[in-house]
């Protein structure tokens, strides 16, 4: 192998460079002649290390042009490079010796053209609307009456002045503001760090946490707007955990916050009407609603109280419940006297029937009776002693002989006692008999005066008599020639005119059965 | 019906709630007893209503933010 050389070629006499030399040359030639360039082309590939530069290929059909976007640089473009976006820019070529490249150190950024710019919003939409950031079921309520209101925009400005005196209008709140640039590079993440940083409040800490944010800016150009198209923002409004109204631009600008909001406003002022309602008319609903509770509770109870009435009426009157009773009562009441009187009438029949037996001529002859043996027994009780007395004497004569005197006096003198104590009980008894029997025959000739006919005489009727014989049809009283006829005060004797065979009128006797115990029981 | 105090309601829960009061009471079947129950909380809802709106006041203030970006304090904004 030491053989080999390398001949020296003749004619060949150019100055020889070293790699590094000739890549200085090339250095100074592209940075002398592409100093400040505008390139337009499409980003392909774009890459974000942690370095914060960004490294992105700018392409057309048939070249690639590295790029590099330092940090500083990066952080103020107002357009993020994005994959596909037609752009122009402008900056310097420089190589890169160590790897024999060039590239394109880029100053800024723009899209190439409105339409270029449209079309990159519309990507960046459909991709953001694809992950579910701008859909419906994301969107929370509004507060009906929030307490505070957090808005997020420049504290200068007509925006914030349109919104406060809406708010003063309709429903003075308490309005914390987050000042943010609302255009230019610092806008996108000022705007993401303002919502999250409400979100990020604590309830009660010292800053009131809102329970609404309004994100708004006046109107300009797409450009101007562009920072509320940022996917940073849209992000964070999207996680809002506070509902966020939107309000940036004009009605037609429409940016992409305004999909991820939970309400987009055409205006500021708008904005301030949906966060708030308004105060008069609340006023307005609360007395009204309060006119309504009295009129219900009212009309509550005018209706029961109606009700109560209705039933009253319903109920039967009192006197109705008893009316058929009391009748029952005055008839039964009627009837009463009658019922007494019939009974007391049927009781005396009774009685009379029953008491007939006991009349005064029957007890009158049962005691004659007994006087008449009474008197027999009394008449047959001297001679029975006398008879005996002798008897007695006889015996005594007869065994007196054998007696002593003094023995025989003694006995005598006790018979003696003896029939002086029967004559005595003899003489009571009979007395004593006697009286009760004559009480008895008083008490019932009283009886008989009230039951007998002589009561019945006072009232107009006669008894009318032949000799003791009492006359009670015609037929008998023509067989006498005359006859005797008693009224309640006295006795008429009569004669009877009309036949003659009748034995002479024999008016007789006092009165008949008058008087008591004397034993004119013959008239009956 | 688990019933807030009246006192801790916002004022939308309780234009809610008078609200509701309001309606059950103007169908008129509720008890007479429940009626004048509705009838008193309606009256303090209606109350509570009334406060929140006489609270009314227009307060605004701006945040104040310290070097790196974080909410430091409010100061008060006037003349805006």
């Amino acid at each position: 192998m030491a053989d080999i050389f390398e001949p020296e070629i003749p004619g060949e006499n150019a100055p020889e460079f070293t790699v590094s030399e000739i890549s200085g040359a090339v250095k100074r030639l592209i940075e002398g002649e592409f100093a400040h360039v505008r390139v337009r082309g499409e980003i392909g590939r774009v890459s974000r290390p942690r370095s914060g530069h960004v490294y992105l290929d700018l392409k057309d059909e048939r070249a690639v042009l590295s790029g590099v976007i330092w940090r500083g640089v990066a952080a103020r473009l107002q357009v993020q490079p994005e994959e596909g976006m037609e752009v122009i820019a402008t900056g310097r070529l420089t190589t890169f010796p160590g790897q024999s490249k060039y590239q394109i150190v880029i100053e800024s950024l723009s899209p190439a053209g409105i339409g270029a710019l449209m079309a990159m919003l519309e990507r960046r939409r459909k991709a953001l609307a694809a992950e579910g950031l701008f859909a419906a079921e994301r969107k929370r309520p509004l507060p009906f009456l929030p307490e505070v209101i957090g808005v997020v925009t420049s504290p200068s400005g007509a925006v914030i002045r349109d919104i406060l005196h809406r708010l003063r209008d309709r429903f003075p709140r308490h309005v914390v503001i987050w000042p943010v640039a609302v255009q230019g590079e610092r806008c996108a993440p000022e705007v993401a760090r303002a919502v999250r940083g409400f979100n990020a409040l604590a309830p009660d800490g010292p800053i009131p946490r809102p329970d609404v944010i309004i994100v708004a800016r006046g109107g300009g150009s797409i450009e101007d707007l562009w920072g509320f198209n940022e996917e940073e923002v849209v992000r964070a409004v999207a996680e809002s955990a506070i509902p966020v109204i939107s309000a940036v631009g004009h009605e037609t600008d429409t940016t992409l916050v305004d999909h991820a909001a939970d309400v987009r406003a055409p205006t500021p002022t708008a904005a301030a009407e949906m966060a708030v309602p308004v105060r008069l008319e609340l006023l307005a609903t609360v007395e009204d609603l309060s006119g309504r509770l009295g009129r219900a509770a009212a009309t509550a109870l005018e209706r029961r109280r109606q009700r109560v009435a209705d039933l009253g009426r319903l109920l039967p009157r009192p006197e109705s419940l008893v009316q058929s009773w009391r009748q029952t009562l005055d008839h039964l009441d009627q009837r009463l006297p009658t019922a007494l009187r019939a009974l007391a009438r049927e009781r005396r029949l009774r009685y009379t029937r029953v008491a007939a037996p006991f009349s005064a001529r029957v007890l009158a002859v049962s005691l004659a009776r007994h006087q008449e043996r009474l008197g027999d027994l009394a008449g047959r009780l001297s001679p029975a002693m006398a008879r005996r007395l002798a008897d007695a004497r006889r015996e005594a004569a007869r065994t007196s002989a054998g007696l002593r005197p003094r023995t025989v006096a003694a006995t005598v003198l006790r018979a003696r006692r003896d029939l002086d104590a029967l004559s005595q009980r003899l003489a009571t008894v009979a007395e004593a008999r006697q009286a009760r029997l004559r009480d008895r025959l008083e008490a019932l000739e009283r009886m008989r005066q009230t039951l007998g006919y002589k009561e019945t005489l006072r009232r107009g009727y006669a008894v009318v008599r032949a000799g003791e014989e009492v006359v009670t049809r015609a037929r008998d009283a023509r067989r006498h020639a005359g006859l005797e006829i008693e009224f309640h005060d006295g006795k008429v004797p009569v004669r009877v005119a009309a036949e003659e065979k009748a034995p002479p009128a024999a008016p007789r006797r006092g009165r008949p059965g008058g008087g008591g115990g004397d034993g004119q029981g013959s008239l009956f | 019906m688990s019933e807030k105090p009246v006192e801790e309601m916002s004022f939308e829960e309780a234009l809610k709630e008078l609200e509701d009061v309001v309606r059950r009471l103007e169908q008129g079947d509720v008890p007479l007893d429940e009626s004048i129950r509705l009838y008193e909380r309606g009256a303090k809802l209606k109350r509570r209503c009334e406060k929140k709106l006489r609270e009314a006041e227009e307060k605004v203030a701006q945040i104040t933010l310290d070097e790196s970006g974080n909410p430091s304090g409010t100061v008060p904004v006037e003349e805006l």
